[in-house]
């Protein structure tokens, strides 16, 4: 079993972890607001389990429409619709409603977290993972799994990572490190994110 | 043009923003009352190791006449780095110039020359009010969701004024704020609590009680504004409003703590009708809503009546009209403008319920005609107005005009526009910078100053 998928959505759990427009940080303002270490630990999990939805939702599109077309053309679709979301938020950038404040609650948090792991594409990064192991599962390599638990373990692992960089990052600025850093560290990572959905997009068209 | 790391000027909190370099320049909005000449934003040197200190250094006039510049901001400030609408890598640069009277937006780059900021984009009444509706644009602050800019009027110059936003790169205009402004009629300044999630507004008139002068009988008759009005700043729906009664007129400028834990802020009222007394107002949370409190009241002086001005002859008394404040960074010192009487007052605010007066200086005045040691003329007129402090609290400067139409009510035979300086002991106490005093160039009168990369009424935080 090819181990590389496993580690590229793991790789991209710990990358959409370390953008700070993707929680820790949201995290972090929580406990200093209400003074308190325990707000950043709670703040993580919804914060978590938004993202994981946010993944879920793109993949089970993804699978609704494997279902449907063989394996190229959901490639080529996916690649198309990848490339053209990348140059939409090349060319106008991040627009949306702010609807979740300082005040949010848990379910609140689980909702932007969800609206920002979607609205950046985070979910869109893992096709080409996700497609391949579901790959490897129809040429009967993986043996006995079948596409959704191979979907559901691909969530896991990611959120996982992804839970873990955003705890340790959460835990070291909150504890030690403080905000300052914020002004000089926090490089422009929509630009990085763009350009990782180009590659993903590539990476389906070359395929 | 974004950047790969966000604009040096943005700062996480206030503390952090207070260890801020100290600026060397501030513009000021500069308007002909007469509308005869552009009204202009000058920029004014204030590095005292500069051989032109106290100058005016540049200046960028407006495209069209009769603009009345007013208030303005940036467009984009610490809010950037609030956790949940980043956008910290858009740069402060430019300068969002409202006209009051013409409601046209004028955007200003000042980054390839500070000193030499150039209109990059003028957009027309007509665009403002097909899009959102509103006129007679006011106030100006960079947030959560792009530029917020409020208007006193909507595009027939009639009630409810309101907010509207621009996109804070594109400086498209995207529309109405508000989406249930429930009772709110008249607007007049608005901030927030982002900590808090609540948006505050406050209340002047229409545009047809304000255009021409103050209008006595309105006045008299306790129909100028008298409220604020709390809104839930994401869901943009009203909350609550709060009417401080009859007697007190005028409800202007609003500053929020700038700790975002806290849930107070300062409010002043121009004038009480029953002793043309100004005070201070404190808001703050009480159980689950907003209740507020007078914590300064400001009396009148008496005076001989051949000295005022015919509105005020029959009063016999000189009101303060107190129609600026600001806040320090530390939410320690707040500086009232008292613009009838000449007096710049400083209270130690760190008990928001109790406030001490810890300094005080006199300039001009309907009465007191104080001058300045740099000041050439001995007796100044107009008073101080519009206020700003420096991000590390050790500078304040003001000017001396409150709006074309209202200044020669009160200042009958005259205004002519001064800037000045003061400076701020460590643990209180003002006085003047001797070798500050800008005497504003005739046919143009001084309104607001921003300060160069940031000042405590531009920005605000998401983290104590």
């Amino acid at each position: 079993m090819d181990f590389w998928p496993w580690l590229s959505l793991a790789g991209l759990g710990a990358f959409h972890g370390a953008n700070p427009a993707m929680g820790w940080l949201f995290a972090v303002a929580l406990g200093l607001h209400r003074q308190s270490a325990r707000t950043v630990w709670l703040s993580l999990l919804p914060i978590a389990l938004g993202h994981a939805a946010a993944i879920a939702t793109v993949l089970a599109v993804m699978a609704a429409f494997e279902a449907v077309m063989d394996l190229r053309s959901l490639q080529l679709v996916a690649a198309a619709f990848i490339l053209a979301f990348a140059g939409y938020l090349a060319i106008y950038g991040h627009r949306h409603r702010v609807r979740v404040g300082m005040r949010a609650g848990m379910a609140g948090l689980a909702a932007w977290s969800f609206l920002m792991a979607t609205s950046h594409g985070a979910g869109l990064m893992l096709v080409p993972a996700v497609l391949s192991l579901c790959l490897a599962d129809q040429a009967g390599v993986a043996g006995t799994t079948d596409s959704l638990s191979v979907s559901l373990t691909a969530i896991a692992v990611h959120t996982g990572a992804m839970l873990t960089v955003i705890a340790a990052i959460a835990l070291a600025v909150f504890t030690w490190v403080g905000l300052a850093g914020l002004r000089s560290a926090w490089i422009n990572f929509d630009r990085l994110w763009i350009a990782a959905l180009g590659a993903t997009g590539i990476i389906l068209l070359v395929w | 043009m974004a950047t790969w790391r966000p604009d040096p000027s943005f700062y996480p909190s206030p503390r952090m923003a207070a260890k801020a370099p100290k600026e060397t320049l501030a513009y000021v909005a500069a308007f002909d009352p007469d509308r005869q000449r552009p009204d202009a934003i000058a920029v004014v040197d204030v590095d005292p190791a500069s051989p032109n200190y106290s100058e005016i250094v540049g200046q960028v006039d407006m495209p069209n006449v009769g603009d009345e510049l007013h208030h303005f901001g940036w467009n984009a400030c610490s809010s950037c780095l609030c956790p949940n609408a980043p956008h910290p890598h858009v740069e402060r640069r430019y300068l969002v110039v409202p006209g009051l009277r013409s409601s046209r937006l004028h955007i200003i780059d000042t980054k390839p020359d500070p000193r030499k900021p150039e209109i990059v984009r003028v957009i027309e009444p007509e665009e403002v009010a097909e899009r959102a509706n509103y006129s007679r644009l006011h106030t100006i602050h960079c947030g959560p969701e792009g530029i917020y800019v409020n208007a006193l009027a909507d595009r027939d110059g009639k009630a409810p004024g309101g907010i509207f936003l621009l996109d804070h790169d594109s400086f498209d205009v995207l529309g109405q704020w508000e989406m249930d402004r429930g009772p709110q009629k008249l607007a007049y300044d608005f901030w927030w609590h982002l900590g808090h999630d609540t948006m505050i507004t406050s209340e002047w008139g229409t545009p047809d009680t304000f255009e021409n002068g103050l209008v006595p009988e309105v006045l008299l008759g306790s129909n100028y504004g008298r409220r604020l009005h709390f809104w839930d700043l994401h869901t943009r729906k009203h909350l609550q409003e709060i009417d401080f009664g009859e007697e007190h007129q005028l409800v202007f400028e609003l500053r929020p703590a700038h700790d975002p834990t806290k849930a107070y802020g300062f409010v002043g009222c121009v004038i009480s009708l029953k002793d043309l007394s100004a005070s201070i107002w404190t808001w703050y949370r009480e159980g689950n809503q907003w209740a507020v409190k007078k914590v300064i009241e400001i009396p009148a002086e008496p005076a001989d009546p051949d000295l005022l001005p015919p509105l005020l002859k029959g009063f016999q008394a000189v009101p303060p009209l107190v129609t600026d404040i600001d806040l320090s960074m530390d939410d320690r010192f707040l500086y009232v403008s008292c613009w009838g009487t000449g007096d710049m007052i400083q209270y130690d605010v760190s008990d928001p319920l109790a406030p001490k007066e810890t300094g005080r200086v006199r300039i001009g005045g309907i009465v007191a005609r104080a001058t300045h040691p740099k000041a050439s003329n001995g007796a100044l007129n107009g008073g101080p107005q519009m206020v700003e402090i420096s991000r590390d609290g050790k500078r304040v400067y003001f000017t001396n005009s409150l709006y074309g139409a209202i200044d020669p009510q009160f200042y009958p035979e005259g205004l002519d526009g001064w800037m000045v300086k003061l400076d701020v002991g460590d643990n209180g106490g003002i006085s003047f910078d001797e070798n500050f005093f800008v005497d504003w160039p005739k046919g143009h009168r001084p309104h607001q100053v921003r300060l160069e990369g940031g000042d405590c009424s531009s920005d605000s935080y998401c983290y104590p």
